[in-house]
């Protein structure tokens, strides 16, 4: 198998330098074939970039990308009608109605056929909930109802790709919760699905892979199974004696051990979990409350991308 | 992690690994020429509130004009060369109009368009949905180009018509009498109208392709229209001025009127090919200019 059958993209040390800094810094993007893959980072850490350049939008400043095994942009002639993009937010023409702002989307493919035109625009209306609204102006859509527009007219096509830049921006949570399975669907069809997201726990849910970007850089990539396994189970333990449950942590092997008030939390490495409630029972310490956690991908983004609120410059 | 690294490792789910079910190409096969694009392309143009506004205020002039003659017949020696004749021929009427309108009104509204061609969808973000879909750029330069002449042509015969029909209406027609002297039937003098109308209006699409280039560099369409304007404007007055002479015939707008040179017996060709080479001249070097801007430029709006 050629690479090209086994990614739907792959970059190798795409880079993009606008003049005051590098936003996306030499980054081995790989999203197998037939995953959803999130692609995960703080605001300013280069995903939109980063979609742009695999779309032909912007010119990496150096390195190259494939999508669907065609070296691009070269190709994008024969790769870009296969592939739907949702690219920083929706855009339209505002005095143009949502149904004819699609018919114009699809007027300019020269892949579509224009007798089926109608039925593919009611469809993809439709399968955003939007058939209702589809006369009125652009201009008076509510943002969740443009974010669903934008969605819409990345189906007016078969795909076999998908790049959605924050394609959840804005909607309400049955909107939300219909794009998920609108990724899930498209996924069964047997595309696969780049999607950019901030909301974690809608990540969580539907993606197979995840690549987590900051300051331009891709920090890890992987099943997110495989990624997950980097951050360690830890260790809870509820006491009302925290000083003598970490002496008995430490000796069992735990380490970062914390103590808050009337808990002490600590990794656990190899260690079976069974262990420590009877080490801690043996050493006469009263245990109220034991818990192994595995860390939220919140808790894993946060320790790969830093807690701070800032934006890098 | 290395792409062997990540094809071998196992997933936490597997993946729905499963053949499309569609091969959509094979059902989509691409279409060597189509229309779709650029009628597209007309209807957001002509059906766009501001542009039908745009186009009735180039439309207020014949009508002004012919009433106020009624009213007021102008004395012979004032105002532009056809205006003292209309009393004879209402198609002077459609004359007069032209060559009131080419100085601001009609390079300002081939400038509005032109300068919306690029800039506006950048502006409002469309261009990157259009180059996604995708919509090659040398495509779209082209079709924006030719969506910007069928607008100066049917600006321009819009005016001619309007001019012709208040002009029929409230003087009549008939013979016409020459600007060199002679006459002609009615048929023939409709007919040097239309050619008259369609010369402006390739002059127009010309400038119009300076403001396709300028589109490019900006995302501001009305940015982009006011240079035109402004561009429009300093051809006029470096044309005015006599120490420029040596200028002056490489000017955009300086064969401009020549347009009246249909209506001399016979047809003043020699001005009018000049005319009409000097425009395609300038959309020549201007597309090929937003060609060069364009087509690798970064598309970041
Ligand atoms: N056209 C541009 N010119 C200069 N800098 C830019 C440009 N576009 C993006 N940047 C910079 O590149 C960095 C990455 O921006 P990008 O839009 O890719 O971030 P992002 O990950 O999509 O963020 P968000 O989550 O907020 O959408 C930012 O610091 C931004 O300021
Ligand atoms: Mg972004």
């Amino acid at each position: 198998m050629s690479e090209g059958d086994e990614f739907a993209v792959a970059t190798a040390g795409l880079t993009k330098r606008f003049s005051a800094q590098v936003a996306v810094n030499a980054i081995d993007l790989l999203v197998p074939r037939g995953s959803v893959y999130g692609f995960l980072g703080p605001n300013g850490s280069g995903k939109t970039t980063t979609i742009r350049m695999l779309l032909g939008l912007i010119r990496p400043t150096s390195g190259h990308h494939r999508l669907l095994g065609k070296a691009m942009p070269h190709n994008s002639g024969q790769v870009l009608p296969l592939v739907g993009s949702l690219v920083e937010g929706p855009a339209f023409h505002p005095y143009l109605t949502a149904r004819a702002n699609l018919q114009r989307l699809d007027s300019v493919d020269r892949h579509a056929d224009p007798r089926t035109t109608k039925a593919r625009v009611d469809g993809a209306l439709d399968r955003v909930g939007l058939l209702a609204a589809a006369d009125k102006k652009y201009r008076a859509y509510s943002l969740g109802m443009r974010q669903r527009l934008a969605i819409a007219g990345t189906l007016l096509a078969p795909r076999e790709l998908l790049v959605l830049d924050e394609p959840t921006n804005g909607l309400d949570p049955q909107g939300t919760r219909e794009v998920r399975h609108l990724i899930g669907s498209l996924a069964d069809d047997g595309a696969t699905v780049l999607v950019s997201s901030h909301l974690l726990s809608e990540v969580e849910q539907v993606c197979t892979h995840i690549g987590v970007m900051h300051v331009g850089r891709l920090l890890t990539q992987g099943p997110i199974a495989e990624v997950r396994a980097v951050s360690e189970p830890r260790a809870r333990v509820e006491t009302d004696r925290p000083a003598d449950a970490a002496t008995v942590l430490r000796a069992l092997g735990l380490t970062d051990i914390a103590i808050e008030s009337g808990v002490v939390v600590g990794t656990l490495g190899a260690l079976v979990p069974d262990k420590i409630v009877a080490a801690l029972v043996h050493a006469g310490v009263p245990v109220t409350g034991f818990a192994v956690t595995q860390p939220s991908l919140e808790d894993l983004f946060v320790s790969l991308t830093g807690e701070g609120f800032n934006v890098s410059g | 992690m290395s792409a062997a690294e990540l094809a071998t490792s196992p997933a936490a789910r597997p993946l729905r690994h499963r053949p499309l079910r569609h091969r959509p190409l094979r059902h989509r096969p691409l279409r060597h020429v189509s229309t779709r694009f650029l009628r597209s392309e007309l209807r957001l143009i002509f059906g766009r509130r501001r542009n039908q506004a745009g186009l009735g205020v180039l439309a207020v002039v014949p009508l002004i004009l012919a009433i106020t003659v009624t009213v007021s017949t102008p004395r012979p020696g004032h105002g532009p060369d056809f205006l003292a004749s209309i009393t004879s021929n209402g198609l002077f009427v459609a004359l007069s109009s032209l060559s009131i309108e080419l100085t601001l009104f009609l390079p300002l509204a081939v400038g509005t368009i032109a300068g919306d061609s690029i800039a506006g969808e950048a502006n409002i973000g469309t261009l990157r949905y259009l180059l996604a879909v995708p919509v090659h750029r040398t495509r779209l330069l082209a079709v924006k180009f030719a969506a910007i002449t069928i607008f100066s042509l049917v600006a321009t015969l819009w005016v001619s018509l309007v001019g012709v029909a208040a002009g029929l209406a409230l003087f009549g027609g008939g013979e016409m009498t020459m600007l060199s002297g002679g006459q002609i039937g009615m048929g023939p003098a409709v007919l040097r109208v239309v050619m008259a109308t369609v010369y402006l209006g390739l002059c127009f699409a010309s400038l119009g392709a300076i403001g396709l280039f300028i589109s490019t560099l900006t995302e501001q369409p009305i940015g982009a229209t006011i240079a035109v304007v402004i561009l429009n404007v300093m051809s006029f007055i470096l044309d005015s001025i006599p120490q420029l002479s040596w200028l002056h015939e490489w000017l955009p707008t300086h064969w401009w009127m020549a347009f009246g040179d249909f209506f001399r017996d016979p047809v003043a060709w020699d001005g009018l090919i000049r005319g009409l080479l000097t425009a395609a001249g300038y959309a020549l070097v201007f597309w090929l200019a937003a060609w060069a801007r364009f087509s690798d430029k970064d598309v970041t709006g």
